[in-house]
């Protein structure tokens, strides 16, 4: 289980990265929170969005029309 | 976290030179992205682009000159022809649909992610000149904005990593 979830569900970029990006400063260093999204384009983003902040993208997956991605926060 | 100043802070300017509703879309949705991703950034506002510093935002789209304006409709694509944009009514019921598809696909308002840029502290400059020639003080403004130039826009992007003008 993750220390916080984030429903992102309907909402169109930027919204996931940008709620994000607020709820990750929430969850305690080598924290994780985990995001559900219907965006696709949230999959190359989160990849995106971890690689140039710094945390770690640790799950990516697809369930039927929604995405659920894993970050532990490491910056 | 990543946002503060630094020498290794990768930074990210841009000129915001249009004012209507479909253009406000791609320099707020990356000035916002860039600083949830740790980028410092600067948006320049000049000519058009100043009003969408104006505290109450009234944002239209038109289909003139924009063939490649289609919009969703009954089960298909309709752009309009130019001449139709000269009807009375034609550009605000056009902004009323773009409006209406906005909310309708979760896609953020130009006021929401306006907001965001502010409180993710991204710096916005007004350009002094534009203000002067369309006339306009910054009591018209929201709060945030500075007034600069040229030089200042010069001085941001020879020390960003991306500069756009939009």
């Amino acid at each position: 289980m993750a220390d916080q979830l984030l429903d992102a569900k309907g909402l169109n970029c930027p919204l996931p990265i940008l709620r994000a990006k607020k709820a990750l400063k929430d969850v305690p260093m080598g924290g994780t929170l985990q995001i559900l999204a219907t965006d696709p384009g949230a999959v190359k983003d989160f990849e995106a969005f971890c690689r140039t902040t710094g945390n770690e993208l640790m799950e990516s997956k697809q369930h039927e029309k929604v995405f659920s991605f894993l970050i532990k926060r490491m910056s | 976290m990543a946002n503060e100043a630094g020498s290794n802070t990768k930074k990210l300017s841009m000129i915001v030179t249009k004012g209507s509703l479909d253009w406000a879309y791609p320099p707020f949705i990356l000035a916002t992205t860039a600083a949830a991703m740790g980028l410092e950034v600067s948006m320049f506002f000049t000519f058009y682009g100043l009003t969408l510093l104006k505290k109450k935002l009234d944002l239209g789209v038109s289909p003139l000159g924009n063939p490649a304006m289609a919009m969703p409709m009954f089960g298909m694509h309709i752009g309009m022809p130019n001449i139709a944009s000269a009807i009375p009514g034609v550009d605000a019921a056009a902004t009323v649909m773009m409006k209406n598809l906005i909310k309708k696909k979760g896609v953020a308002s130009i006021e929401e992610l306006r907001d965001m840029a502010v409180e993710a502290d991204v710096e916005m400059i007004a350009c002094q000149m534009t203000m002067d020639l369309f006339e306009y003080s910054m009591d018209d403004m929201i709060e945030g904005p500075v007034l600069g130039g040229a030089a200042t826009y010069i001085e941001k992007a020879s020390n960003s990593n991306i500069n756009l003008f939009i």
